[in-house]
């Protein structure tokens, strides 16, 4: 019975390489084993010079995004056995530059998330005396979905324009920005404005449609970006409309 | 914004041909490319109007002139790609629409179908209009 998989697998060795090479792995893949398992297996007894991240192998640290037959994976959700007989090749995650082998740099995506302030901003703060701040369930609804983000930053992967334009905010931003702005807590939404509804923020977004479909958590950030474009024309057309309420 | 240069970090261009690389990148290139063929049939029925305004012999002109296979097998591609843009965008319209009916949402495929049935009464208005009118 064969029992092992080829796995082909991206090195890159920033102090030499100019491209990425393949090199061949024959791995066991059990039912139960996912890709991560496999890049363990050649970590602990093939090749300990193989370089990826991995954190919690649970589909929650977002760590182990990683391009598995061309299609952006979490590597720790993503069974061997679906791919057999094989082989099966492994890539570090698309539109980001490759620091070694499997691991990208995250320096890019880790700013333009923090550009759209995803925190709760108050205009000013009640009284600790006043209690919290309650919701219903109804309420929640309205913004649970994306607050489910992992940040495995596949649906970047996934995205030709954030491939093409590398000041594209991503959809991964956008949907965290809808997380808080839909979140009957937060009064910041007029903060977020300036950077989402940019040529480079939800208009930059032409609807491929692929980041919804890749994401693990089902988000939807394509969903998001959409829903924030209705949002930004109306807002833009009161404003026109009505200009002495301001913007 | 774009991460600063490191000259030790492999960066991969993006293809000329990344539309091929996934089915549904060549969908929707085909969906934008649609919008080439939606100008071609606005131009089209503006000559229309314009050949109707100037009387019956250039009306009939007009006709000969769109019966030339060149300009029928034009409009049938540009008719198979509005049909392909109007599908595709109408499955899309769920994202981009969030109804609340009673503070609960409505199903995704209940509001594109309500999109296909507009669409259904506007083509048998105008259906009515050009043959029973």
């Amino acid at each position: 019975m064969n029992d092992r998989i080829t796995m082909q697998v991206a090195r890159y060795l920033p102090e030499g390489d100019a491209e990425l090479s393949y090199q061949e792995y024959e791995v066991p893949y059990p039912r139960e084993w996912v890709v991560l398992d496999g890049l363990n297996y050649i970590k602990d007894r093939l090749d300990g010079s193989l370089s990826y991240r991995w954190s919690c192998r649970m589909g929650i640290c977002g760590s182990c995004g990683m391009t598995v037959n061309g299609e952006p994976k979490l590597t720790c959700a993503t069974f061997l056995a679906d791919y057999a007989p094989g082989p099966v090749r492994i890539e570090p995650l698309q539109n980001f530059p490759v620091i070694r082998d499997l691991v990208v740099d995250t320096g890019d995506f880790m700013r333009k998330l923090t550009s759209v302030k995803p925190w709760l901003i108050r205009e000013e703060e009640k009284p600790l005396s006043e209690g919290e701040h309650l919701q219903t369930p109804a309420e929640l609804d309205q913004y649970k979905q994306y607050s489910m983000c992992i940040n495995c930053m596949l649906c970047c992967a996934a995205c030709p324009v954030y491939g093409l334009d590398s000041e594209f905010v991503g959809p991964a931003a956008i949907a965290l920005a809808q997380r808080y702005n839909l979140d009957g807590r937060d009064q910041g939404s007029k903060l977020r404005l300036d950077v989402l509804s940019d040529h480079e923020g939800i208009w930059g977004c032409t609807f491929v449609g692929e980041c919804s479909k890749v994401c693990p958590e089902n988000v939807d950030p394509a969903g998001a970006i959409q829903r924030y474009k209705l949002t930004a024309a109306m807002d833009s057309l009161k404003s026109f409309l009505m200009p002495w309420r301001g913007s | 914004m774009y991460t600063n240069y490191h000259p030790r970090w492999h960066r991969k261009p993006m293809s000329t041909y990344w539309w091929l690389e996934r089915r549904s990148y060549l969908a929707f290139i085909l969906r934008e490319v649609s919008s080439v063929f939606i100008a071609w049939l606005v131009v089209f029925l503006m000559l229309l109007v314009r050949a109707v305004g100037r009387g019956d012999a250039s009306y009939q002109q007009f006709l000969d002139w769109s019966a030339r296979p060149l300009l029928v097998v034009l409009n049938i591609v540009s008719l198979s790609f509005v049909v392909f843009h109007a599908i595709t965008w109408f499955n899309l319209a769920p994202k981009a629409m969030v109804v609340y009916v009673r503070q609960r949402p409505v199903p995704g495929h209940l509001i594109a179908a309500s999109n296909y049935l507009a669409w259904a009464v506007a083509s048998g208005l105008v259906a009515w209009l050009v043959l029973g009118g």
